[in-house]
């Protein structure tokens, strides 16, 4: 038995439904000139399908990036092939590699400097997560840590053809979008991602309340901050503070592990 | 135990007089595989000076530093002090094995620089600065390099922790704590990779005053020349031009570069690390993320550094398909370097666009025998991981017969006797011979300007004694040569692997001649002397084994104190000592040259910073 094909046109016709006002009635003969459609569809079209990402390779992934903008994944087919080295011209950041402590500040500041509308792709675990390299010193844990993040690609690295899937997952996020809510034609909805600052070690300036509480609870010890004793405040002040966010999902994880022995 | 051990150490008739004239030597390191004697610290610049001027090795490879702190519960037979710089010499001139040196640090962590007999242990004094806190008298710039100014402590301590820190060794037993699992970011209160000295208060901080570097006015402009104000520049570390996150901080006057520094440490991600607290093999898929273009050689280097620690035998069919991965590697490493030069140039994506087309064919193949495109994690420790897919060979066969080498040709006909390359590269960047022998670079930079040296030919692994082929060199040491010398290069590479696919043992027949050692497929315990298992435990020792990357000399340096994990684990990358070069090969040129001297020194920077 072969299913029957759904009827394209008509089931296009319901969705645009609510879209359609009575008011507007096309007169027979012009039926093949004329086309009606939403304003947002016009302008989620027009940004989707010239959507240009900003020329920026952190790492390994940026190697997979250059691939699928050449000519065998030939990223053109989707209007991305622009890519822009100034943050001034660029849609979408595609965070491509391994976010450094070093790194960040500059990252944050790019992304601060792009126009709105923008986009930021987490291209791989190490931008996702922090990837193999987590537990480095020197390695922020996904970049999502400070900015925004729309699509999160897996991979180590993703391949060409991941890539280009999470591509078109933020044009679906593009498309989604309503020209009446979207952020940046409202008054006072964009906000600049504060800077990360290079000290003992990366922080911050959101958390400096936070940070002090830690590190000025106990009295000075000149020892530990001579020596490489990077470990001491954190680590002693470590397993004490647990955030709301950790202790549910640590709950969920134990009724997870609870499930798995009973079933 | 160690009666295992091979040691390809260098000729004994010649160490043993080495001990008797060394100056300073306290002795030697008997129970290593790499034989190494033991400088007073005192006395390192005489030894240094003694074996670059009397015996002829004017390459220092490589310096690095051992922490010995907590070493196996007590001392290493020999050294007595906690660290321990290392340095490794060879002879570009004679070929052949390494010298190693060790300088067991006095206690106030105070040595005297190499730089002014070895300028190339500029940024490696810096690197061993920066991770050890080992001050050495006499350096020029003495500053953090991968890390910034500020950082607390000196990572590669063995009591530094970070933030995100389980146990000294994987496997962590923390893992999953009563069948659950926790994350790191939640048992900190900011949520963040980030650990903080008691007492620091983020409000009074003061940042370090950036640095700028200082004007070095170059020979060429005299006394008469006109005098106006040098600013300074700032390239990177977001920047189409410097191939990832890398930083040049340059003073020019009107558009020439007066002095130009390397800034770096973006992509810092912490290899070595990671690489003391993995097993040996979780460190294998570690180094393909090294120089992300060539992940088979980096993991040749690797397993050759770990096989002469152990003494695993390599089989035939093993051997064969290491070479012919790595010029595989070497053709698409060399490809896409020339299409970047010319990126660099201004000629922006097309002729890139050409000169990757054949990557993906390559890289194809490579997915189809390892799994993975980029990342191919294909070697072990004593042959590789799984043999050839059936029709592998064809497929090969027709690329380095056929495909291949009409690639080349058109390249050649593309660019070279291109007017723009020949009008921006001839004469740029021209740095002498003995200058970047002496700067520790290596690889196509040095064939560039006439030194036929190849680890290859120098000092053959694996089966290359066997190939016919030849190292290609050019006189004139510019950034037309470094672009021409890989052209050539590549048809070398070619070359081996016709030879290579045509004599592989086994040939075309799936599971006939071994592509592991039995060790390999019995589980590592079977050579340690007790029951297969999967962790390698080296004996206690040291090696350093290097392969010809095609960036230039990738060497691996491995301590091991007979536990699963190696104590010290040290990369000597190409990339980041080739870059030794940079500020000398740009001074005197213009701005947009800089540029293209960083192109064709051909850096990736997974490798520059680790």
């Amino acid at each position: 038995m072969a299913t029957v094909p759904p009827n394209f046109p008509e089931i296009k016709q319901e969705q645009l439904k609510p879209y359609l006002h009575d008011s507007i009635v096309v007169p027979d003969e012009l039926q093949g000139n004329v086309l009606i459609t939403t304003l947002d569809k016009v302008y989620n079209w027009s940004r989707k399908s010239s959507m240009w990402p900003l020329l920026f390779g952190l790492a390994c992934c940026a190697i997979e990036m250059i691939a699928t903008a050449a000519s065998r994944y030939d990223l053109a087919r989707f209007g991305m092939e622009v890519m822009r080295p100034s943050p001034r011209q660029s849609d979408l950041m595609i965070v491509s590699g391994t976010v450094t402590k070093k790194m960040v500040p500059a990252i944050v500041r790019i992304y601060n400097q792009m126009a709105e509308p923008r986009y930021v792709l987490a291209m791989g675990a190490c931008a996702t997560g922090g990837g193999p390299f987590k537990e480095g010193y020197n390695v922020v844990s996904g970049i999502d840590k400070y900015i925004p993040v729309d699509v999160y690609v897996p991979g180590c690295p993703p391949t060409p053809e991941a890539l280009i899937y999470g591509l078109l997952k933020v044009h679906e996020k593009v498309e989604r979008q309503s020209i009446l809510t979207v952020p940046w034609y409202r008054k006072d909805q964009s906000e600049f991602v504060p800077v990360p600052r290079l000290g003992a070690d990366i922080f911050d300036p959101r958390q400096v309340e936070l940070i002090k509480e830690t590190t000025m609870k106990k009295p000075v010890e000149a020892s530990a901050a001579t020596t490489g004793g990077g470990d001491a405040a954190a680590h002693a002040a470590g397993p004490k503070a647990v955030s709301g966010k950790a202790k549910s999902r640590m709950e969920e994880a134990k009724r997870r592990a609870a499930a798995k022995r009973a079933g | 135990m160690s009666a295992t051990l091979v040691a390809e150490a260098p000729d004994q008739t010649q160490t043993g007089t080495l001990a008797d004239v060394l100056p300073g030597v306290l002795g030697t390191t008997s129970d290593d595989t790499d034989k190494a004697y033991l400088v007073a610290a005192d006395k390192i610049l005489d030894a240094l000076a003694y074996l670059r001027d009397k015996e002829g090795y004017d390459f220092l490879s490589s310096v690095t530093c051992v922490d010995y702190q907590g070493y196996n519960g007590k001392q290493r037979k020999g050294i007595s002090e906690r660290f321990d710089v290392v340095y490794h010499l060879y002879s570009t001139k004679k070929g052949g094995g390494h010298v190693v040196l060790h300088a067991p640090i006095p206690s106030n962590d105070t040595i005297a620089s190499a730089t002014s007999l070895f300028p190339g242990a500029n940024l490696q004094e810096r690197e061993v600065y920066d991770l050890y806190g080992i001050k050495f008298e006499g350096h020029p710039n003495l500053r953090r390099i991968l890390l910034w100014d500020g950082f607390n402590g000196h990572p590669m301590r063995k009591d530094w922790k970070e933030a995100y820190f389980d146990e000294d060794s994987k496997p962590f037993r923390s893992r999953h704590p009563k069948g659950s699992y926790e994350f790191h970011e939640d048992k900190l209160p900011w949520g963040k990779n980030a650990t903080y000295p008691a007492g620091w208060d983020p409000d009074t901080w003061q940042a370090p005053v950036a640095y700028v570097p200082v004007s070095q006015a170059p020979k060429h402009l005299g006394e008469a020349h006109l005098d106006t104000e040098s600013i300074v520049v700032n390239l990177g570390p977001h920047h189409p031009s410097t191939h990832g996150v890398f930083r040049m901080l340059t003073r020019i006057e009107g558009e020439t570069i007066l002095a130009l520094e390397p800034e770096m440490g973006y992509l810092h991600r912490n290899h070595e690390k990671i690489g003391e607290r993995n097993t040996y093999l979780m460190n294998m898929p570690f180094t393909d993320r090294l120089d992300y273009l060539n992940s088979m050689s980096n993991n040749w280097g690797y397993a050759l550094a770990v096989e002469k620690l152990t003494g695993i035998e390599v089989p035939e069919r093993a051997e064969y398909i290491r070479v012919i991965m790595a010029e595989f590697t070497r053709f698409v490493n060399h490809t896409w370097s020339i299409g970047f030069i010319l990126n660099d140039l201004g000629a922006l994506q097309t002729p890139a666009l050409y000169a990757i087309e054949e990557r993906e064919m390559i890289l194809d193949l490579f997915e189809e025998v390892s799994g993975a495109r980029l990342m191919c994690n294909y070697l072990r420790f004593g042959g590789v991981v799984r043999d050839l897919t059936a029709g592998w060979l064809t497929k090969a066969r027709y690329l380095a017969n056929d495909r291949l080498p009409r690639a080349l040709d058109e390249l050649d006909r593309m660019l070279t006797d291109n007017e723009i390359l020949m009008a921006r590269g001839r004469g740029v960047g021209y740095l002498p011979a003995e200058d970047l022998i002496s700067l520790s670079v290596s690889g196509p930079m040095i064939r560039a300007a006439g030194v036929a040296y190849d680890i290859r030919k120098a000092e053959p692994y694996g089966v290359y004694d066997r190939f016919d082929f030849e190292i290609p060199t050019l006189p004139h040491s510019d950034i037309y040569d470094r672009y021409y010398i890989r052209l050539l290069e590549a048809r070398q590479s070619v070359r081996i692997l016709q030879q290579a696919l045509a004599d592989i043992p086994g040939g075309e027949t799936v599971g006939f001649g071994d592509y592991a050692s039995a060790t390999l497929s019995q589980g590592f315990g079977s050579i340690m002397g007790g029951k297969g298992g999967y962790n390698l435990r080296p004996p206690e020792g040291e090696a350093y084994a290097r392969v010809e990357s095609p960036k230039g000399e990738l060497g691996f340096y491995i301590a091991s104190d007979g536990k699963p994990n190696p104590w010290r684990y040290h990369v000597r990358s190409p990339c980041y000592i080739n870059l030794n070069a940079l500020g000398p090969m740009s001074v005197g040129y213009k701005l947009a040259d800089a540029v293209v001297i960083l192109g064709a020194i051909d850096i990736v920077l997974g490798e520059v910073d680790r």
